[in-house]
């Protein structure tokens, strides 16, 4: 990477994997390609991995369209983008494991196997969590692999984002000896190597989001022995109108009857109630954390694509 | 198209709220108890809320996995008035679990082997489908109870609708399969009763999985065989129960892009598997009044007041919105070209955060408004 890109970016984005989770629709998938947009302009090659057979990332950043399942695709330069399905990691992990390949066809192509698989639980998020260890390798053992400097999850909501980071050292555990016993120690140590793995909450300025965030603040070290690295605020109302103001349109209310006028007026007044809650919620995240939240505002936009993702990675690269 | 959600939801006794991650499905789950217990039923809510705020508004603070019932005093002092009673629960997914198997577990070896089998374990982690699960036979077991004139079940953030609808019938095809007894099986024996070609497979398996893991594994699913029978009832009761007459799915989407289009996928999905849809809600809708009117006459009309700086940031700012209200326009179009029937319920962006009651009873209030078109 060019030396004056790489001084400038954040110190997050100069760890190998950025897992990023939170409460249900706060923005994670908006954050993580912000992520992924700013690591790549810092010149580090980077690849943005959605799970359980979501495509949000690639069709905010590259419209619609529905690459095979599993392929890494370029959507811009040094911007990689993936989705991890378990049944296709399952059978790469075998071909990894077994020396013959026609021991993995028999193994994928039978039904007791797959039966076997689909019935014990935390396999999907132990499969899914391998191959993003992989992703992640300065060696890949994909044959033909490239590797990345940084790889970004667009994990689920906070419980089953947990479930993920939980199941390596889980089924390590349960295992004792053998492969899964000693991959799923590797990867586990990775996941909680503070140097090479970090672990984002987003969340919105919302009182239900910032609880969700805070007790993955607090979950995090109990269950992974890791602290949280950021909480990133998202969505944040500007500041519009001060408290004058404020009154002074509450006031207006009662002199204005001109319709678009009052529908105006109720609009700035519910803006600004929404802002000064905002504060609140950022608030309670800087005293929980004892560090203010990265924060992103929210985009009075319908949709948001490319330039949107764009703007909010400049914006990134301020706030972290 | 005027209707009244309470007409809608008549002889309804089952009401599942689904949707995308984060568009209300916790908010409207509780309004829509509110709203049914505030004519006079008595109705259960099954929240599923990691944060508990909605369990601190309702006073709920020492949770059980049995519903409690909400204090009428608190609802008097948020100006609610409710003629029923509302009982709410927060689930426990694990919980839920482990009293499946102590209730299905033919002795008390068998149930605690289930229970310090490490692969158990993992149930009570929120890995995939086991939320969904345990919400479902919860509701089953509620529902078979016959306390309640009406349940209301909140649904997970899943990242994906099927995990939900397909829970039991995972479940119960996996248990039905040959396959199952094959795995329980000791491996010498299931070679010889499948031939050589099942005992390779199991080999194999023991080589990437490593003995133990396989060994824990097939002790779960041994475990479990001694709960298995009632497990594959409870699966299909289950499953049984999300296509009655008396149940009804109602989708909930804002009207952003990615819910609009899951609230597509996730109706399509409900007519595949025969499962019946009740409405739609769209929630966190910009007041449609941003729609209305001129910005150059209502610019007129603020100057005097507010001066025209102040006047023109006011503009500024309705004309922002007015670009997401146009936006939830056009999803509300869409939504209801594709899902429309039988009902849909706008609720509008409230100015603040809602969880406590006085604001739920407000969203319940737009709810049930005998206008919502
Ligand atoms: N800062 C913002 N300003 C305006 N809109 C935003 C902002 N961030 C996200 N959005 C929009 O909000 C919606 C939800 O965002 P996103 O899909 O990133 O959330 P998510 O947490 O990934 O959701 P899910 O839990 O469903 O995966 C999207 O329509 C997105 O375009
Ligand atoms: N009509 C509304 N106006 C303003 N805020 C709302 C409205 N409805 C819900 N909210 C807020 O939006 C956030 C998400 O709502 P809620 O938790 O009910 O969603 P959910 O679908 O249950 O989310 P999850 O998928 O994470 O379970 C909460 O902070 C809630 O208070
Ligand atoms: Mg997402
Ligand atoms: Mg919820």
């Amino acid at each position: 990477m060019t030396p004056s890109a790489a001084d400038r970016a954040p110190g997050v984005l100069a760890k190998r994997l950025l897992f990023v989770t939170g409460k249900g629709g706060v923005g994670k998938t908006t954050v993580a390609a912000a992520l992924g947009v700013l690591a790549a302009r810092a010149g580090r090659r980077t690849l943005v991995a959605e799970v359980a057979r979501r495509q949000d990332v690639s069709r905010t950043l590259a419209g619609e369209h529905a690459p095979e399942m599993g392929a890494e695709i370029e959507l811009a330069p040094g911007l990689f983008w993936t989705t991890i399905e378990p049944q296709g990691a399952m059978e790469e992990y075998l071909t990894d494991q077994l020396p013959v390949r026609a021991l993995a066809d028999l193994l994928i192509h039978s039904r007791a196997f797959t039966y076997f698989a689909a019935a014990t639980p935390g396999l999907r998020e132990l499969l899914t969590v391998g191959k993003v260890w992989e992703l992640s390798q300065p060696q890949r053992r994909t044959p033909g692999g490239q590797p990345y400097d940084l790889v970004v999850v667009d994990a689920p909501a906070t419980g089953h984002g947990m479930a993920y980071l939980a199941a390596p050292r889980t089924f390590a555990d349960a295992a004792r000896v053998g492969p899964i016993a000693r991959q799923g120690r590797i990867i586990h140590q990775m996941l909680t190597d503070p140097r090479r793995t970090g672990v984002i909450a987003v969340s919105t300025p919302d009182d239900m989001p910032v609880s969700e965030a805070l007790i993955l603040h607090r979950e995090l070290p109990r269950q992974m022995g890791i602290e949280l690295e950021r909480v990133v605020v998202n969505a944040v109302q500007p500041r519009r109108f001060s408290p004058k103001e404020a009154r002074a349109i509450r006031a207006a209310r009662d002199e204005v009857s001109e319709r678009g006028a009052r529908a105006a007026l109720n609009a700035a007044l519910s803006q600004h109630l929404r802002s000064t809650a905002n504060r609140r919620g950022l608030e309670r995240v800087r005293r929980a954390t004892g560090r203010p939240a990265a924060t992103l505002p929210v985009l009075f936009e319908p949709t948001l694509g490319k330039a949107e993702i764009e703007l909010l990675a400049d914006r990134l690269e301020r706030t972290l | 198209m005027s209707v009244a959600v309470a007409t809608k939801l008549r002889g309804k006794r089952i009401c599942i709220c689904a949707g995308s991650g984060g568009v209300g499905k916790t908010t409207i789950s509780a309004a829509l108890a509110i709203g049914l217990a505030a004519r006079g039923a008595r109705v259960a809510v099954v929240t599923i809320d990691p944060a508990r705020r909605l369990a601190q508004s309702l006073g709920l603070a020492e949770l059980g996995n049995e519903p409690r019932l909400v204090d009428p005093a608190r609802f008097a002092a948020a100006g609610v008035q409710i003629d029923g009673e509302l009982w709410a629960m927060m689930l426990d997914p694990k919980q839920t679990f482990d009293e499946m198997v102590a209730r299905l577990a033919p002795d008390a070896s068998t149930r605690e082997e289930v229970f310090q089998n490490r692969i158990y374990q993992q149930l009570s982690n929120a890995v995939a489908g086991s939320q969904e699960f345990s919400a479902v036979a919860k509701l089953h077991e509620l529902h078979r109870d016959g306390q309640f004139d009406a349940l209301v079940l909140d649904t997970p953030p899943s990242r994906n609708a099927l995990d939900f609808l397909e829970a039991p019938t995972r479940l119960t095809s996996f248990l039905e399969g040959r396959a199952v007894r094959l795995l329980l099986a000791p491996p010498g024996l299931a070679s010889k009763v499948v031939g050589r070609g099942t005992g390779l497979v199991f080999s194999v398996l023991r080589r990437v999985t490593g003995v133990d893991l396989l060994t824990d594994i097939s002790a779960f699913l041994r475990a479990l065989g001694g709960v298995l029978e009632g497990f594959r009832e409870q699966a299909n009761a289950v499953g049984g129960l999300l296509r009655d007459r008396e149940t009804t799915f109602l989708i909930v989407s804002s009207p952003e892009r990615e819910p609009v289009e899951e609230a597509i996928f996730f109706r399509d999905q409900l007519r595949r598997h025969d499962m019946p849809f009740g409405g739609l809600i769209v929630n966190r809708v910009q007041p449609a009044e941003l729609l209305l009117g001129d910005p150059a006459r209502a610019r007129g009309a603020l100057a005097v007041p507010l001066g025209d700086r102040l006047a023109e940031r006011v503009i500024a700012n309705a004309s922002d919105l007015r670009s997401l209200a146009e936006r939830d326009r056009a999803s509300i179009e869409r939504l209801q070209r594709e899902l429309g029937e039988p009902f849909t319920v706008l609720i509008e962006e409230q100015a603040a955060d809602v969880y406590d009651l006085a604001s739920l009873g407000q969203v319940a209030g737009a709810l049930f408004a005998e206008d919502a078109a």
